[in-house]
């Protein structure tokens, strides 16, 4: 009796946990912080950041019933992101690999960004060895494979991009616990790739959908940015980029985010231009960190605009 | 005869989790990993091919380990192969680790050792592996 009595609490040592506290699992692993940066650093994209939020949630659950021996399985971790260009899905990969890590499902959270030309070959016998460069690189981290749907060209049955598909469905099946793939690009085109290629549908258990900006946010993520960089806007600036932003966007090449910003990188050059043409005098801060109307109306935007433009490159490409 | 070259070789063969972690520490450590195969066993045998490139941009083991299964589907049941690890720092630049990571399925049929007798009972001794009095790639089969 009082043997068995001093044996108790040894026993107890012993045992696994017997309840897990999602609260302090949530934050002990870092999983907050990410979730706060991603709200930090991303105007706007609710319905991205909420599937995210879902998405942490349930690995955190799944991570807490392994560990008190529950019945669970290794979540398939693959997605897709579809949007168009310059709708953050770049620079929501990079969170989410972050997550991922933090979370035990990827033991390194790198972000190894591709597209067809680094997967496909040139040549009968190019690709294999191609692919599987990548592929090795990528382990340990999130493969984002940029404009997945280039690598199915249907018109022509010889296509070596076939042989890509078929090794990435093989490790995407065999190693889950060393490769989490995320497939990216424009919703449509990603329908129809995933409707001629049921394998990849079949992997893939996120999908996350990236809604073009609103202007507001726009000018939104045009203040964010700016104000990383020690910028800022003048009240007439402001009222200038209003404008560009309602006439950039019915240009050709309009790439939401990113065009804000190479347009934000010409602004800067033409105030550095109108600076150093005009000063007279020493500059304070104010006046190197102001860009003012001038800087932004010059925009071809505002004559003519980009139709026609050879290159485009104010908007940039997907 | 079960050969014995490089690191952990009086061990028994490690598993492919042992070989993970040694990878992990190669790679944590800034080694470039390599494979490399051979059908003659002599210890004296420098000239083992090499399958694919130096591995110097893999962040996980996984990786090494993807490669290695991959270079076993060829070579496995007839080659052995091993991992090595290279140092490329100033002042290193040599191979840090090195150990056999797949043995033919064959017996190992071990070495002939020839004794030639010279002037004065001197006695020069040369060994040479069964396994080479067959063509390269016969083997072990
Ligand atoms: N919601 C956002 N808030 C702030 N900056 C953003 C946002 N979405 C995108 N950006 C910026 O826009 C640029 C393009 O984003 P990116 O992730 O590359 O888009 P995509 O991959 O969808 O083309 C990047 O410089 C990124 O930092
Ligand atoms: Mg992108």
């Amino acid at each position: 009796m009082s043997s068995a009595e001093a044996a108790t609490p040894e026993v107890e040592e012993e045992t696994a946990e017997t309840a897990i506290d999602l609260r302090a699992e949530y934050e002990s692993s870092g999983v907050k912080e990410v979730l706060e940066e991603l709200d930090r650093d991303l105007i706007g994209l609710a319905p991205v950041k909420k599937r995210i939020r879902e998405t942490a949630a349930l690995l955190l659950v799944e991570r807490a019933r392994k560990r008190l021996g529950l019945a669970h399985q290794t979540p398939t971790l693959h997605m897709s992101f579809t949007g168009n260009p310059g709708t953050g899905k770049t620079t929501v990969a990079m969170k989410m690999a972050d997550l991922l890590h933090r979370l035990g499902y990827v033991r390194k959270g790198h972000l190894v960004t591709v597209t067809r030309d680094d997967l496909v070959g040139q040549y009968i016998g190019h690709t294999a060895p191609k692919t599987k460069e990548i592929l090795k690189k990528a382990m340990g981290g999130v493969l984002f494979i940029d404009e997945a749907y280039y690598l199915y060209r249907p018109e022509n049955e010889r296509d070596y991009g076939q042989e890509a598909i078929e090794i990435l469905l093989q490790v995407m099946e065999n190693q889950r616990d060393d490769l989490v793939v995320i497939l990216a690009g424009y919703a449509d085109r990603m329908d129809r790739f995933f409707e001629s290629n049921p394998g990849f549908r079949s992997r893939i258990a996120h999908h996350i959908d990236f809604p073009d900006y609103s202007d507001d946010e726009l000018l939104h993520i045009a203040e964010h940015m700016l104000d990383e960089q020690n910028y800022s806007l003048t009240p007439a600036a402001e009222a200038a980029l209003k404008d560009y932003i309602e006439a950039r966007r019915r240009q050709p090449h309009f790439a939401n985010a990113r065009s804000i910003r190479n347009a934000l990188d010409r602004a800067r050059l033409r105030q550095a231009n109108r600076l150093f043409e005009n000063a007279e005098g020493p500059l304070d801060a104010a006046a190197l960190s102001a860009i003012d109307e001038t800087d932004i109306r010059a925009s071809r935007v505002f004559t003519g605009g980009l139709n026609g433009a050879k290159g485009g490159e104010e908007g940039g490409s997907a | 005869m079960r050969i014995t070259q490089g690191a952990f070789s009086f061990l028994p063969d490690l598993t492919d989790e042992q070989i993970t972690r040694q990878v992990q520490y190669c790679i944590d450590n800034g080694w470039a990993v390599n494979l490399e195969f051979t059908d003659d066993p002599h210890p004296r045998n420098t000239y083992w091919d090499m399958w694919g490139h130096p591995m110097f941009d893999v962040a996980d083991a996984a990786g090494v380990l993807y490669e290695l299964n991959e270079c076993r589907k060829v070579y496995g049941d007839s080659h052995y192969i091993r991992l090595s690890a290279f140092d490329a720092s100033h002042g290193w630049e040599s191979v840090k680790l090195s150990f056999i990571v797949n043995r033919p399925k064959a017996e190992e049929a071990g070495f002939w050792l020839q004794r030639s007798e010279g002037q004065g009972r001197n006695i020069r001794y040369t060994t040479h592996p069964y396994a080479t009095r067959k063509p390269e790639g016969e083997r072990y089969t």
